[in-house]
């Protein structure tokens, strides 16, 4: 290996997966805390009601299973792994993935020319949005090329890319398995990098503050300043 | 019982001159800011009509409110699934033009314009992109039935009228129109809360007026498509809803809320009440016909021991339970049976509270219209005026007895001081109408100061809040001292 490409990995394998996390949980917290304002869908249906459906389901829906699925070899390699030594199921699962993918890739450029075409939502449309609407259409493209010439990628992403990135998180990086994969997975995995670094400053904020506490409440909501003890709910 | 207090409100409909005074004064404080200025979160609307937004009424438009499955009661189309599954598109979430797309004018042009044959002229332009508009409609279009063939024939109330009367109501010998005003009716139990998924949406223990976080609201919109009064404003530029906060900080010193203070007509009254909290679910979940009289046995007597010893168990200040005795709100809706809730039948148990129109009187004979010759005094409240049932689908849930009752105790009170002032009524026939309305002579004196020569003490009796103690339950005033003088505010703002 050239001396060139172990700085090359190590910057990008090992010092901006590091950089990446300490801004999303610097930033994203320090936001929480000093502007916790700021935390919101910044929903934009109410200014474009029609082509916010055909955008923004598909995306969500897309980016969701495709997540869900990328999580899941994250963090239950071993099961993702003997899911796929079916064929049938890999079968299931390869196209599956792409599907979703597409459907991602559709809404997200949806969205895109809804941004650029309607006037009303381009007054709301602020660089950082665009910057990540660019970060994630890079992410998706990459993301169904990869899909498409490095198929399979249901089983050897538990086996390459999991255990390199539970090397991070164990703060013991170890590139090895990484440093040989094909260029276009590199930059899969370096986009999304850049994501993370970039997520907190951005709308996908969002995302953190999903409703949670509300599946669980009674419907009613009363807030009190005291409340005497004797008193009820 | 779990005694518990409403800020709670009434408009008297009969006095209502539509200036829109109200409105402005809301504007001016609260609704001037980027991305509110389509909001009016007090709004006047002529009836018949379709008022704002368009068609608010009609629920098999907007799917909001509560309504009864099986016996169950349930938030129409903002359940907790429906909420989660609609979070990326809320298909019941209107749209700004259902609303309308707020202009200026370019006044500028008026001054700079260069030299030339023609006047300048200011042209319209979009509040929200600053272009060149058209405009197509406003917050008040079809003010006094402007436009009524695309309007106010639209007006879904008149389902409830069959196409003789609907004709008759259009005739233009007829033709008749009121004006409603409509603010947040701060529900006892509000839609909108129920359907916040961020909990952001909350009733303040103390006064129950209904507020957004800002802070904690996410901008899910749940609460837009809920609330079926469309009193919950989506703010396009932060990204969070926005309500009417029945101006509390005015409140809190003892002043009445703007819209009320400006009120030209004096038609509004504000006071609090008692309430029992643990009835709310079973008012709420009763069949159509019994809401109205349901949601009255939820108000308590403020005179009566148990509920007195109820509200002291619950830390209910004595001087709150006076207010509420004084309350114009309890005398309207308790006592009096007058004031009725604009559309009991979305099941929110609103607690603003209307006195229905007597006027207009409509002139349909060709002598004078208001000779009752009859041996029913009553008459014309059935013939000269709005079809009964078009004011029950408002404010009846589609039964006219409450309204016919609200409207022939006005009659009797109106004759009853005719008799006495004027001398053209002789009284034992204002003394029947009393008995046939279901009201005595010191009943209808009542009426009549409450009515007509009411103080401004008579009309809003805001109780002490004790805000500042209620403070110092959160926050230690000395934490403050020797470190707060001159601070920073951070405004509101779109993303980071
Ligand atoms: S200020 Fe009073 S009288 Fe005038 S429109 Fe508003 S409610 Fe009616």
């Amino acid at each position: 290996m050239s001396n060139l490409s172990t700085y090359f990995n190590a910057l990008f394998f090992i010092a901006l997966p590091y950089a990446a996390l300490v801004l999303f949980f610097l930033i994203g917290i320090r936001r929480y805390l000093r502007r916790g304002f700021t935390y919101s869908s910044l929903s934009s249906q109410f200014l474009e009601n029609k082509q916010h459906f055909w955008a923004l389901m598909p995306f969500h829906y897309g980016i969701i299973t495709v997540l869900t699925v990328h999580i899941a070899a994250f963090l239950i390699p071993r099961q993702v792994e003997w899911w796929g030594r079916v064929p049938a199921r890999l079968w299931f699962m390869e196209i599956g993935m792409l599907a979703a993918g597409l459907l991602t890739l559709a809404g997200l450029v949806a969205a895109m020319v809804r941004r650029k075409v309607n006037r009303k939502i381009a007054v709301v449309t602020s660089a950082a949005d665009w910057i990540i609407l660019v970060l994630l259409l890079l992410q998706i493209v990459s993301g169904l090329g990869v899909a498409i010439l490095h198929p399979w990628g249901s089983s050897w992403f538990s086996i390459a890319v999991t255990p390199y990135l539970w090397s991070i998180v164990k703060l013991d990086p170890n590139i090895a398995l990484v440093a040989v994969m094909p260029a276009l997975v590199k930059y899969h995995i370096i986009n999304a990098f850049l994501i993370i670094a970039f997520f907190p400053f951005t709308r996908l904020v969002h995302i953190l503050v999903m409703p949670n506490p509300y599946l669980w409440r009674r419907p009613q909501v009363v807030r009190w300043y005291r409340r005497p003890q004797a008193a009820r709910g | 019982m779990d005694v518990r207090v409403q800020m709670s409100m009434v408009f008297h409909l009969d006095k209502c001159i539509g200036c829109h005074t109200c409105s402005l004064a809301c504007k001016n404080i609260w609704t001037d800011r980027k991305g509110t200025e389509y909001m009016w979160w007090n709004n006047v609307e002529t009836k018949p009509g379709t008022g704002y937004p368009t068609g608010w009424e009609d629920q098999e438009k907007y799917h909001g409110g509560w309504e009864l499955k099986d016996g169950k009661l349930g938030l129409r189309s903002t359940s907790k699934t429906q909420t989660v599954f609609n979070i990326f598109h809320n298909p019941n979430q209107p749209s700004m033009d259902d609303y309308y797309e707020p202009w200026t004018y370019d006044y500028q042009n008026l001054f700079n314009a260069p030299e030339g044959s023609d006047q300048p002229t200011a042209v319209p332009l979009s509040m929200v992109t600053g272009d060149l508009i058209q405009i197509k409609a406003g917050p008040n279009w079809d003010d006094d039935m402007g436009g009524s063939p695309v309007y106010a024939e639209s007006d879904p109330n008149l389902a409830a009228l069959n196409p003789d009367q609907k004709a008759q109501m259009f005739a233009i010998e007829r033709l008749m129109f009121f004006y409603l005003p409509r603010i947040c009716n701060h529900c006892l139990n509000p839609s909108c809360v129920a359907s916040c998924p961020s909990g952001a949406l909350h009733k303040r223990g103390e006064d129950g007026i209904v507020l957004v976080d800002q802070k904690r609201c996410r901008g899910w919109r749940a609460c837009i498509a809920a609330c079926p009064y469309k009193k919950m404003y989506y703010n396009w530029q932060t990204g969070k809803s926005e309500k009417c906060v029945l101006c509390y900080p005015r409140l809190e010193t003892g002043q009445a809320p703007a819209c009320f203070h400006s009120c030209v007509g004096r038609i509004r009254y504000l006071g609090v009440i008692l309430y029992d909290a643990d009835r709310i679910h079973e008012v709420a979940s009763l069949p159509e016909d019994q809401l109205i009289e349901g949601q009255r046995s939820l108000i308590l007597d403020p005179r009566d021991p148990v509920v007195i010893a109820g509200a002291r168990q619950n830390g209910i200040h004595d001087a709150v339970v006076e207010a509420a005795c004084k309350s114009p709100t309890y005398r309207f809706v308790k006592d009096w049976k007058m004031a009725l809730p604009l559309h009991a039948e979305f099941r929110t148990l609103p607690m603003l509270f209307y006195v229905p129109p007597m006027a207009p009187v409509m002139a349909h004979k060709s002598e004078t219209a208001l000779e009752n010759n009859s041996e029913d005094l009553f008459a014309d409240i059935e013939e000269a005026r709005a079809p009964i049932e078009y004011l029950a689908s408002m404010f009846g849930t589609k039964h006219t007895g409450k309204v016919r009752y609200a409207l022939r105790k006005q009659k009797a009170v109106r004759w009853y001081r005719r008799a006495i002032t004027v001398g053209d009524v002789d009284m034992p026939t204002a003394e029947r109408m009393l008995r046939e309305a279901d009201c005595t002579p010191a009943e209808a004196e009542a009426i009549y100061r409450l009515t007509s020569l009411c103080s401004f003490e008579e009309r809003f009796v805001i109780p002490p809040m004790h805000r500042e103690q209620a403070i110092e339950m959160l926050e230690d005033p000395l934490e403050h001292k020797q470190g707060v003088g001159f601070g920073f505010m951070d405004g509101p703002r779109r993303g980071l």
